[in-house]
């Protein structure tokens, strides 16, 4: 029987991809030393694009089966479930 | 492997992707306990973030986003059939990971040097809230340190892997299966870094 085979990912996507990965790093760590509003925001902005990207380029889910894209979202979204609900509780108290 | 033995890509891959669903699970419990303790103590948290070294956390994620760029292009390599050069990346990656483990070292020794680690003398007479933030800077970053490590070793048999030629541009789910490890080890830096070196 033929291997299967995963998406080939070009050279270049994978340096545009970094080279993103670096300038959004050095955005956060700019935004952290203007105020702690601006840190805040920039984490909860930049962080997730940040692991986003290397989720979709690196660990290749952008050329996934929609079976595995799937179970990503639902393993990413249930942990935010739990997230979002631990921040009900705290402010709620 | 052995010739004509039944291979399943797409299992090989699911199967991969759920260990690394328990792996986020693993590290998201971490995450919800820091962001629960941090709500409840913001003022010693931003405090004792100070102590921590700036410059030496934002080299170490450059070069963790680098060492994935290197294990993702030598996917590509073995893929496009050309195996010097993945052996080439996959070195680079492992002494990449070699790398940040040194400077974790140099880190935490510092730390200690300091009376900071648990139960030291510094924290000892320090708010609980400071106290609490060092405690899950040690149990998180020393549980991400011990996975760098895992990682690298098996990107180090990865190596061996090309070098024999168990690992070939049509069948290569086993590097592409380590290089998914060394991307998720590198996500939760991407989470570590603001929280614990940019709360400052």
């Amino acid at each position: 029987m033929e291997h299967e085979s995963g998406h080939v990912v070009e050279y270049a996507t994978l340096i545009k991809v970094w080279a993103a990965l670096v300038a959004l790093t050095a955005f956060l760590v700019a935004a952290s030393r203007l105020s702690s509003g601006a840190a805040a925001w920039a984490m909860l902005l930049i962080t997730p694009v940040k692991a986003g990207l290397v989720l979709y380029f690196f660990m290749h889910l952008k050329y996934e089966k929609l079976l595995l894209k799937t179970m990503a979202f639902v393993a990413l979204a249930t942990l935010l479930t739990f997230i979002g609900m631990l921040f009900f509780d705290i402010s709620f108290r | 492997m052995s010739a004509g033995g039944h291979k399943d890509y797409q299992g090989a891959k699911i199967g991969m992707w759920l260990f690394l669903f328990t792996e986020f699970m693993l590290f998201g419990g971490l995450f919800i306990l820091y962001s629960g303790s941090r709500a409840l103590n913001p003022e010693a948290f931003h405090h004792a973030s100070r102590e921590l070294n700036v410059p030496l956390g934002v080299a170490n994620t450059v070069i963790l986003l680098t060492s994935s760029l290197f294990v993702a292009a030598a996917v590509t390599a073995i893929q496009k059939g050309r195996r010097k050069t993945a052996m080439r990346l996959v070195g680079l990656t492992a002494a990449s990971g070699a790398l940040f483990l040194v400077n974790k070292g140099v880190e935490w020794g510092a730390k200690f040097h300091h009376g900071i680690y648990p139960n030291g003398p510094a924290l000892a007479h320090s708010p609980p809230g400071e106290a609490l933030f060092f405690g899950l800077y040690f149990i998180m970053t020393g549980l991400h340190g011990l996975h760098v490590l895992a990682g690298t070793v098996l990107l180090c048999v990865m190596l061996a892997w090309l070098a024999r030629g168990r690992i070939q541009p049509d069948d290569c789910v086993a590097l592409e299966n380590s290089g998914l490890y060394w991307h998720l080890v590198d996500v939760i830096w991407i989470f570590l870094l603001p929280l614990f070196y940019l709360a400052a």
